[in-house]
């Protein structure tokens, strides 16, 4: 199965100190290598701060857009690694080791696989 | 799957003697054999129909044809081809796979009942329908239905939840445990203590909520102490670890007082005040047993220091000669490991006896001065009283009725009440 790992902190990499940011960044590259050699890695991307964020509607076809990310909440979606795992324990092994967990919280979240999304999203052939 | 005429069976039995076997074996066996088709068939709800098939046709069959020699194993294989045999013609347009792959060649009927692999079945099913992802409602939910087999409208009347509620949320968390890819499986053990403690907090929330009622008028619901009970002693056979006999031995022994515990018109009885002749000596002999058992092992937590606590109560002959001083001496360790102010309340409470009440009084004072049990009617109720104790009765009366506005529960606010017309008296 996929899922996906949402990292939220209520502290990004932009509000940390510079020695604390590298020492961020090592833990991460030490992370992701051993994901990448154990086979769960699927793919990852660190994000901006919501303060760079626009959300938008469209409503009657036209497209409203106001600053700042769609819910403002004190921790902050700093990043996410989609992986592959067994089940939801394997999920919760690998998620566990994510640096950024034991600063703030990895919401996990399992990646739809029914048939319709597949075809809808064009991977149709199943085995993506 | 081996045809019945080849099998080793008994002379044929009567219909009747035939229909009470089977109902025997329902009752004792029915879960068990259930947990193991979860396995083999990776979903709730095919295990559940496959169940009732497989005793439908034992029903029909096992008169004509005589009990098989291994009725558990007939009853698993007859289930698991019944299903397989559906989802076969059910997909007979589809695709075959899952079919094929359910009713792999490899595994052999022998091999579907091997009783080590079998325990392991209700072990999983307990830690799945316990597992951290589930909301805690959820796992109660599910554990009473799939665990102990209760029925969702007996489910529902214990929790005072309506049935369509209850039957809601089972289904949502079947769901989930199907989408969020929940596995079958009993943790590695290095994951043990996290995942054995919602597992013990579930079994204690059933019998608490049959201990004592959360509202409405009656004080316990026995049904609800007796099966969680029975989970405990499943749990402590099947994973015999220190905290899981803490939790049986707290159980057994608070179960003990049960008869003592309300008088026949309701009115709730104190300890001090309990018949302890009326108190149950064989549960109290099984709890202590497993609390020291659990204690010697050196690796209890917070439930075994608490049944400890319990036991210390239950081996008082009489209220004046409890030991107090070990009771405290518990509390502080208890707080060590598992601080709360409930914890704490019960630790200002054992102080006041061994101490007296003005050292047991500052400790309350201390706890409700941070407002953390501001809510908590037993606060209140202890600080009254204290204060009564120490003839400073318009404090306990003040504390008395602000413990009876805070209260949901009848027999409760009765003894509030009584308490309250003893001070004006």
């Amino acid at each position: 199965m996929k899922y996906l790992c949402l990292i939220c902190a209520e502290t990004v990499l932009e509000q940390m100190t510079e020695a604390a940011a590298e020492k961020h960044l090592e833990e991460y590259v030490e992370f992701t290598q051993a994901i990448k050699e154990s086979g769960h890695y699927l793919g990852c991307n660190r994000l901006l701060p919501p303060s760079a964020a626009i959300t938008l509607r469209v409503r009657n076809g036209k497209v409203t857009t106001t600053d700042g990310p769609f819910a403002e909440t004190k921790e902050q979606l700093g990043g996410y690694y989609l992986i592959e795992a067994r089940d939801l324990n394997e999920a919760i092994q690998v998620a566990s080791r994510i640096p950024g967990a034991k600063h703030g919280c990895v919401e996990v979240r399992p990646v739809a696989e029914d048939e319709q999304t597949l075809k809808a999203l064009g991977f149709a052939d199943a085995s993506r | 799957m081996k045809t019945n005429q080849q099998q080793p069976k008994s002379s044929p039995l009567s219909e009747n003697a035939v229909r009470e076997a089977v109902n025997a074996l329902y009752r004792s066996d029915s879960r068990h054999i259930f947990a193991t088709l979860i396995r083999l068939l990776g979903d709730f709800d095919l295990a559940e129909e496959a169940l009732h098939e497989a005793f439908r046709i034992a029903l029909e069959q096992w008169p004509r044809d005589g009990v098989p020699a291994n009725p558990k194993a007939w009853l698993v294989s007859t289930g698991r081809f019944k299903a397989v045999d559906g989802i076969r013609r059910r997909a007979r347009l589809d695709v075959l796979e899952d079919a094929d792959a359910l009713a792999d060649p490899s595994s052999e009927d022998t091999e579907v009942w091997d009783d080590e692999g079998v325990e392991d079945d209700r072990l999983r099913l307990i830690f799945t329908c316990c597992h951290p992802a589930l909301s805690p409602d959820a796992q109660v939910a599910l554990t009473l239905r799939e665990v102990c087999g209760l029925a969702t409208e007996e489910i529902a009347r214990a929790f005072l939840t309506p049935a369509a509620t209850l039957a809601q949320r089972i289904v949502r968390t079947k769901a989930k445990i199907r989408d969020a890819g929940i596995p079958y499986q009993v943790p590695a053990y290095a994951e043990l203590p996290d995942r054995l403690e919602p597992v013990l907090r579930v079994i204690y929330l059933v019998f608490n909520e049959g201990y004592s009622a959360s509202s409405g008028p009656l004080l316990t619901r026995h049904d609800l102490s007796e099966e969680a009970i029975r989970l405990g002693k499943l749990l402590v056979e099947l994973l015999p670890e220190p905290e899981a006999q803490g939790l049986l031995a707290l159980m057994l022994l608070q179960e003990s007082r049960r008869a003592a515990r309300s008088s026949p018109n309701g009115e709730l009885i104190l300890l001090d005040d309990q018949d302890r002749g009326l108190w149950n000596r064989e549960q109290i002999a099984e709890g202590t047993a497993l609390v020291e058992r659990a204690l010697l092992s050196r690796r209890f937590g917070p439930y075994a220091l608490q049944a400890a606590i319990a036991a210390v109560h239950a081996n008082a002959i009489d209220a004046a000669a409890t030991d107090w001083a070990q009771i405290a001496a518990l509390y502080e360790m208890l707080m060590r490991t598992d601080s709360s102010p409930v914890i704490e309340l019960n630790h200002a409470v054992a102080v006041a006896m061994r101490d007296g009440p003005a050292a047991g009084l500052d400790l309350v004072d201390d706890i409700l001065g941070r407002g953390d049990l501001a809510d908590y009617h037993l606060a209140h109720a202890a600080r009254a009283d204290l204060c009564r104790r120490l003839g400073r009765t318009a404090e306990a009366r003040a504390a008395y009725e602000q413990a009876l506005g805070l209260t949901r529960q009848e027999p409760e606010r009765r003894f509030l009440e009584r308490r309250l017309r003893e001070l004006q008296g």
